[in-house]
This record gives structure tokens, sequence and C-alpha cells, in this order.
């Protein structure tokens, strides 16, 4: 006879000592996994509650004498970011010891605009006074404790009006401002290189695109969001809206694409070869957006509105990942995205810059293999199951005021009633007669060459 | 010369390839979970691009599971093969012990425990521990094949099944009023009172629920992780001795005195299915591994093997007569207990076949239960002179998952599997006769799927709520016809009120005997006599 049967040597199976690795068996046959499907649901489901749970974005806030009206990162250094004042003090700040570097004196008007330049080690500031200064920005010492100190501006440059907004040139020793006209400045010169205008509006925003050298986008006041080119020293393009444009930002990443935070509660992604219509319309706010800026991955990018919230949306997104409000958090007017692309920065009405996560459950700090492996593991459930009804209700919840919750409600009433009416006239009038305009292209108004 | 044998042996590489590759090819099969998505149908660009690149993981993850099923799997299926003129069925246990290992061997054994009744066995779902239930009161648990004894409880009343939860840890008794848990030292936790007059337990452990049926011919659902009662059922055909679970789906198998066998979710009042089997009572049932197959066996003499996924019958045997138990192991044998004698067939599900694949005897006693140890060759009996276990090559499966069930698992592994099994603890209203229903695309519209959905609540809620009412109302009375005092007449009054009638009754019958006495005596006196004619006298009866 021929016989065999199980017989296992419990040493094969167990381990000697205790710094022996513990020996794992798999076996993928279906018949010893039952349940597979269920398990997985209820896992997905765990893991939806879970990140719910671990959702606590809030970090930091670092107090101001008035309110934050502009915001700025150092590009070379992550932990640095430089934020101007209402009453034109400009700090700068050491995020991870939550500490004021430098206090930086000079404006006597509110400080509008703050640009870095590339090299890290210079920023750029300008005020309601007339005015742009340009700073030197220290290295943050090593030790913790108190280190505030005052400093003085390395340069000065004196023009005709209020500015509205800088940005510093990518690479180059140039910046530009916004007040009545864009005018581009060197380091080295006093006066203004170039001037651009175009109409006798004032130009709100301006920002140079991070791949191509020479061209940057402005917005303005008469609605408009107009493209320049240096080499030309006349503007490009001109693109009309309905409602005006507060800021602007590209990305970094497809340095062809920007978006524009409006005054009607939405933002617009454009592509700047073709103005016919916006790439994206991003929805979710209900008051005007004032601010905008991406993330250094070219994936996400995150907005302030007037009405006391911060959102993160993805770069294709129609709605809001993640929102993000205090009960303290007043009238955002800046928000900037970190260099790891990890955290948020909001500058407000109520004095702070608050510092926030910018995936509100993620564990900060190195996380272990099996750490990283699990949270792989969730997020791939949750990308599995997302559509399933109890999964989806509990990953869109969020908390919101009381106000931006009604005026939500509200919004999405009358949009819902218009959209109504619209289907109602066209059921109702001859095939054809009646055009819908497309969601992207409803808010162009008139392209201008 | 040479060329030929180079041809030969060039075309023999390649038919061995050849053969190599369908192996492959059916292991990828075997260990496929589903069907894929036919992505060139797909219009939306977005859509196909997604679909595409998870189609490619899963392919890649196939294939590895596939390699390491070929390269990694420690262990082989036993195999028992008869050369020669020998039959399978003529070795005996002494015959295989001599040609298997040392440590095989002494998994062999027979535990002499003659005073405390039949036994039943049950066994941990990594087949490392095996709890005896004995019928007068014995429990102990015991490392098996350490032949170590953990734990012993001789509780003062009969228990008529055992029962593991979901680790050695905790076990159950069904004993004579209520079902008692225990722990692995023997103390009682528990005494689930609801559960009354049980006969037979089993615990899901996917969903973590003990369900026990008794006399009454209830089926009550218990969840043993929050401890609330999650479904009562009447089943309405009387007392239930057979109970077993489907694995592949959590639904439980009843088979009942008409010969019908009833299989149970705790979601529908009503048993999902309802299949008459056998033409007398049932005396055991047993369910694969896979759900597909069910074996019935009744006082009829039959023990019949059906499809439980079409509901149909494929073939019968003939038992001389009635199969105590009857069960499955994870490779798919097939043991049938009668009498003294253990029956393993091999292969008995797919097709009929004609000799069994072993045989055994019990030298002592009368079987009471048996039970397969999982991912082990041996069979565990419990009979009325204590518990043997014997081999069964073949029966187990070789290769375990450390993150299923390990054998050899520390108390750290333990605890993390516990906690694992508690968060992946599944709700009892996803229990469905077909479960891959969970993961697929629901055809109707949405309007049909919410009406269906509607209708199906609406009757059970309406069945529930005259359970509920007719309870509610038992319940409510305070006063002079409480439950309790309804109860006490129930146990006094009847007896009372039968008395008078019995009374009664005998003594209309002495009266009757007396009567009928009274006139055979005439009657012989008057034949005495000669007043009456013999050939009359039965006119006078």
């Amino acid at each position: 006879m021929k016989v065999k049967v199980i017989n296992r040597i419990e040493e094969d199976f167990t381990k000697e000592r205790k710094q022996d690795l513990k020996k794992v068996h798999r076996n993928f046959d279906p018949n010893i996994h039952q349940f597979e499907k269920a398990h997985e649901y209820t896992r997905a489901l765990n893991a939806a509650k879970l990140e719910r749970i671990f959702a606590k974005p809030f970090i930091a806030a670092l107090p101001h004498e008035d309110g934050v009206t502009a915001l700025c990162r150092n590009p070379k250094t992550i932990n640095s970011i430089v934020s101007g004042c209402a009453d034109g003090a400009v700090r700068i700040w050491d995020i991870a010891q939550k500490r004021t570097l430098r206090r930086l004196v000079g404006h006597t008007g509110a400080v509008r605009g703050l640009s870095f330049a590339p090299d890290g080690e210079s920023v750029v500031s300008c005020s309601t006074d007339c005015t742009v200064k340009l700073w030197k920005v220290p290295y943050a010492p090593l030790e913790a404790g108190h280190v505030e100190a005052q400093q003085q501006a390395v340069l000065e440059f004196q023009g005709s009006n209020a500015f509205r907004s800088i940005d510093h040139h990518w690479s180059r020793n140039m910046f530009a401002t916004a007040s009545t006209a864009v005018d581009v400045w060197d380091h080295e010169r006093s006066e203004p290189v170039h001037t651009f205008t175009w109409g006798a509006d004032t130009v709100i925003s301006v920002r140079f695109n991070p791949a191509e050298a020479d061209i940057f986008a402005t917005t303005g006041s008469d609605r408009s969001i107009a493209l320049y080119d240096l080499r030309i020293s006349t503007p490009v393009r001109k693109l009309v809206m309905q409602t005006r444009c507060n800021a602007l930002a590209w990305n970094p990443m497809e340095a062809f694409n920007f978006t524009v935070a409006n005054e009607d509660c939405n933002l617009y992604s454009y592509d700047m070869r073709k103005f016919t219509s916006a790439t994206c319309v991003h929805q979710d706010f209900v008051s005007a957006v004032l601010d905008v800026d991406y993330s250094p991955t070219g994936r996400e990018f995150v907005a302030g509105s007037y009405d006391r919230s911060v959102r993160i949306f993805k770069y294709n997104g129609g709605h809001s990942r993640d929102v993000y409000t205090a009960k303290r958090m007043q009238r955002v007017f800046c928000v900037r995205f970190s260099g790891d692309a990890s955290y948020v920065m909001s500058g407000s009405d109520d004095m702070n810059v608050r510092v926030w996560k910018a995936e509100a459950s993620e564990q900060l700090g190195q996380l272990l293999p099996r750490e990283k492996k699990k949270k792989a593991y969730n997020q791939a459930l949750l990308e599995r199951y997302k559509h399933m009804d109890e999964v989806k209700r509990i990953t869109r919840h969020r908390h919101l005021p009381a106000a931006i919750f009604k005026a939500a409600r509200q919004r999405r009433v009358i949009v819902d009633s218009e959209s109504k009416k619209l289907q109602k006239r066209i059921a109702h009038s001859k095939p054809g007669s009646i055009k819908i305009k497309p969601e992207r292209r409803k808010k162009i108004v008139a392209e201008v060459e | 010369m040479s060329e030929p044998v180079a041809a030969s042996k060039a075309s023999s590489a390649k038919k061995a390839k050849k053969s190599h590759a369908k192996d492959d090819k059916e292991r990828r099969l075997r260990l496929q979970r589903g069907q894929g998505v036919n992505v060139k149908s797909i219009k939306d660009k977005k859509l196909k691009g997604r679909l595409k690149h998870v189609e490619k993981i899963v392919r890649e993850a196939q294939e590895k599971a596939a390699k390491v099923s070929e390269w990694l799997l420690p262990s082989d299926t036993g195999i028992l093969e008869a050369e020669g003129i020998e039959r399978t069925y003529n070795f005996k246990q002494e015959d295989i012990l001599r040609h298997v290992e040392v440590g095989a061997a002494q998994k062999v054994y027979d535990l002499r425990l003659p005073d405390l009744g039949p036994y039943r066995v049950d066994f941990t779902r990594n087949g490392r521990f095996m709890l005896l239930g004995g019928r007068k009161g014995h429990l102990a648990l015991m490392d098996w094949s350490q032949s170590q004894l953990v734990c012993e409880v001789q509780v003062a009343e009969t228990s008529k099944d055992v029962c593991f939860l979901h680790n050695e840890l905790f076990f159950a008794a069904a004993q004579k009023k209520y079902v008692y848990i225990y722990d692995k030292r023997g103390v009682e936790i528990h005494c689930l009172k609801d559960h009354l007059e049980p006969n037979r337990l089993q615990f899901l452990p996917h969903h973590f629920l003990l369900c026990s049926v008794g006399d009454a011919g209830i089926l009550r659902y218990q969840d043993t992780s929050h401890g609330a009662i999650v479904a009562q059922h009447k089943t309405k055909l009387g007392p239930c001795t057979v109970m077993k679970q489907n694995p592949h789906n959590a639904v439980l198998c009843l088979g009942h005195n008409n010969g019908c066998v009833t299989m149970w979710t705790p979601n529908i009042t009503t048993p999902v299915v309802k299949m008459l089997c056998h033409r007398g009572p049932l005396s055991a049932l047993a369910v694969n591994v896979s759900g597909t197959h069910m074996v019935s066996a009744g006082v009829d003499n039959q023990i019949k093997v059906w499809d439980i996924r079409m509901m149909r019958p494929l073939h019968a045997y003939f038992s001389y007569s009635p199969a105590i138990n009857v069960e499955i192991s994870q490779k798919g044998l097939l043991a049938v207990g009668y009498g003294r004698k253990v029956q393993i067939w091999q292969d008995a599900l797919h097709s009929k076949q004609q000799t069994p694949y072993m045989s055994h005897s019990l030298v002592h006693g009368v079987m009471e239960g048996f039970a397969f140890c999982p991912y082990e060759d041996v069979l565990g009996i419990g009979h009325s002179e204590g518990v043997s276990t014997m081999l069964v090559p073949g029966a187990g499966e070789p290769n375990f998952d450390s993150f299923v069930a390990n054998p050899f698992q520390s108390r750290r592994e333990r605890q993390e599997q516990e906690v694992h099994m508690l968060l992946d603890k599944l709700q009892p209203e996803t229990v469905v006769l077909d479960p891959d229903v969970i993961g697929r695309v629901r055809k109707e519209p949405r309007e049909v799927q919410v009406e269906k959905r509607r209708q199906e609540e609406e009757a059970n809620r309406l069945r529930r709520k005259q359970a509920e009412e007719k309870n509610d109302s038992k319940a409510r009375m305070k006063g002079k016809n409480r439950p309790s005092k309804r109860h006490r007449k129930k146990q006094t009054n009847v007896i009372e009120e039968k008395r008078p009638e019995v009374l009664k009754k005998m003594r209309d019958e002495e009266k009757r005997r007396q009567d009928k006495q009274a006139r055979m005596q005439k009657l012989e006196q008057d034949i005495a006599i000669g007043s009456a004619p013999r050939a009359l006298s039965r006119f006078y009866k």
C-alpha cells in the first residue's frame, strides 16, 4: 500500500528564538477564504469611518497684530513663510517652532502682496503706501526659543499709486507689480523696466508663468484676465468674464493651465492657448473667492473665500475634496500650499495665519512600513467602494457652520429651480430654438485680441 | 541517428511545456474570483482606461497567486493507494499506522470514558483544539495532537451538544434547559436564558452568531460579540435535532421529522428554501465547504446527495441502517457513520461511487457523532465509550493560510486575529442565499429595486408585527391573567381538571366490569339450573 498523511513538523512552522522572523504561509484557494467580498466591504466601511474619526486638520495658529492680507512661502525652505498684515507689519515665521523669526518694519500702509525671489533669500513686498520693499531673509536658528528681532528693508522702490499685487519672476531678478498698470521692475533699477496698460481700470493680481519665462497673466477690475508677453512689450490677449477675478494661480506642473478665483463663488481653470471655454468650473463656495494657490504637485489647489472657509480642490474636480472652517476664523484673504504639499496655510481677517494639514486624516511623521501598507490598503478600499451608498455617505460628510450650510442649500435650490425652468422652456418651445450654453462658457463674455 | 532522437526529445520537451502551461492555466482558473470585464465594448475612454488598468492588476495578482500555489505551498494532500488486488476499504487503521511517520501515528488514539455518556466532538477552526461533550455533562477541552488537557468541567445536567465559539477561549454547551458559555478554564461565563431546551448548536464564525434549535422547534440567532438576540424563527415543524451551517453563505440547514430540509437566514421569518428530501425524519445533514453539495441521511435508510445551487437531487446511496452522522471534509471526503461503523467515501459528491474509500469499525461503543479536523487528515469520533481518532489520508487541506487559521498560532497572533475578526465581522442582514450578489452590478433600474425592497419589507414587517402584537398582548397583562399565573395554571389546573374526568372514567369502567361479571354469573347459574337453554347463552352476555 502507498500511504501518505499530512504531518507537520512544528519547527518548520514556529520560530525558535524571539528574534527570528515569524513564518507566514499563504494559500489563495477560494475555499479557504469565504466571504471575501463581504469582508472587503466591511473593511471599506471601517476605513471610511476611521478616516472621518482621524480627520483633524488644524495644526497651529500664528498670531498677528492686524488682519493678514498677504502670504508667501519660501521656495527653498519648507518651514518658512512670510505674512503681511493690514497695518504694514511683515513677519517671517518658523512654522515648526511656531515663532516669529523677524519682524520686517517699514511699510505704513496695508501690505497687499508678498513674493519670494527664486533663491529663497530675499522677499519683495508691496503695499498701499505706494512702495515696494525688498528684504533679506535670514536662516532659522536651530535652537528653540524666542528670536524675534526687527529688520529694515534693503531696497525700496517708489511707485505712483497704491499697489495691489506683486509677483517675482521664477528665474530672473525682476518682479511685476499691479496697480493702475502692470509694472515690471528690476532689482537694480529704481524705475520700472516695462509698463503695460490695457484699458483704464486697476489690475488686481499678477502672476508669472512658472515654465514660460516671458509670459505672465493678470486679472483686472474690468472683469478681465489678460495675458502678457515680455518680449513683445504689448499685452497679448484678454478674456472678459461676467464677474471680476480676484486671484490667479498657474499650475506648476502643466504650465499652460491656470485657475482664477472669481467673485461669483466659483473658480475657473483655463488653458492659456484656448480662451473660448474654461477647462473646468470648480463650485462649492457660497461667497466670493479671494485667493487660490496650487500645490507643488500640480494635482490640487487650495482656495480661500469671503465665506470664512478654506477648500481644497482636485485640479480637475468640479467640487471640493475637503473644507476647513474654524469658529474663530473670519474672512480668508490669502492661502498658500506648503512646499512639500502636506500643509496648507491660510491668512484671515481675525489676525491669524492658520496652518492646516492638506490631508485631514493623515498621520504626520515617519510611518512604519506596516502603517504605510495599511494606509495604502485603506485608500485602495475607499477607491473601490466609493460609489456604495453607505461608504459615500460617510466619506462625503463634513461639518459646516450653519451660515455656510444654509447658504449652500439656498444656492442649490436656486440652481435647481433655474435648471427646471430652463428644461420646461425647452420642452415647450420649438426644438432647437433655445440653445443651452455649457457651464464652462456661460460666464465668458468676450475674448479680445 | 541523432536527429530523430533530438527531434523526439524536442517534441517531448514541447509536450511537457504544453502540459505545464495547461496546469498553469488550470491553477489560475481555480484561483480566479469571478469573471473579468470585457473592456473592448466600452465607449467611454476614461472608464475604458481605468478598467484596463484594473484588469491588468487583477491578472498580475492571479499569476502571482498561481505561482505561490505552485512553488511555495509546503505540504501535499494525503493519499492512500492500493497496489495490485488490494482494496483501500480493506485497510485497517493498524495497517495504515505501520506505514506512516511517528508524528502522524501519535495522532491516533482512544480515550476510554465509559461512564459519562456518549460523546460529541467539535474542533476549532484551525484544528488545534478539540472539545468533547458527554451526554451526562462531561465537558473537556484538549489540545488533541499533543494529548494535553486544557480544561475539564463536570456540569450536573445532560449536555446534548457542544460548540466552539470564535476561538478556543470560549465554548458553548447545550445543556438541559439553557445554553451555557464557558471559558477555556472551565468557568461558566454566561447562561443564555433565551435558548430553551436546545438540541443542537452551530456557530457562524464570520458573523459571530451562535445558533441553537431545540425541542420547541424555534431557531435562535444570538450575536456573541454584543450579546443581543438577532432573530428567533418558529420553524413550526416540531422538535429538530439536525442542524448544519452552509460554510459558503452562512445559511443554516435544518432537518425535520417530516422529511423536509429547511434553510434559514436571520433576516426572513420563513425558511428561504424548503425541500422535501426523505420519506421519514432526517437523521443527519452535511454541506461541503464550497456550498455546492449537500448530503442528507434519513431514517428511510437513504443517503442522498443534492446540488444546492440548482436545488436538484444528484444521486442516492442506500445504507443498511439510518446514518447517525454525515460529515464532509475540507477536501470533499464524505464520512458516514452508523452503528459501530464509519465509512469514508471519496469523490462521492460529483459522481456515484460503488465502493467506499475507507472503513473503520469501533471496537467499543456505539457512535454518537464525529467531526473532521480542519487542516489534518484526522477524523475525531465520539461514541458511548469515549472518543477516538482515526487517520483518513487526503481528508484535510494540507496548506493553511496564516491569516485565516493557523494551527501554530502564538498567544499574540491569537489576540491579533480575534481583533481582526471582530473588526471584519459581517452584519447579519447581509446573510443571503447567494453571497456573490454583493459585488455584482444591479441590472434593474433603481425604481424597480426600491419597489421590490419595499414589498419585501412590507411582507416581513406585517408578519413581525403580528408576532410582536401577540407577544405584547401576552406581556402587557398585569393582574389576574399574568403570564406567570397562566403558566402556573397550566402546570396545575390541567391535571386537576383531568382528575375528575379520569376518576369518572375509572369508576365507569369499574361499574361496567362489575355489571359484566354479575351477568356472567347469572348466566352460569341459569345454565346450571337449566332455566335457560344453552344455545341461547350468547343472548345473555
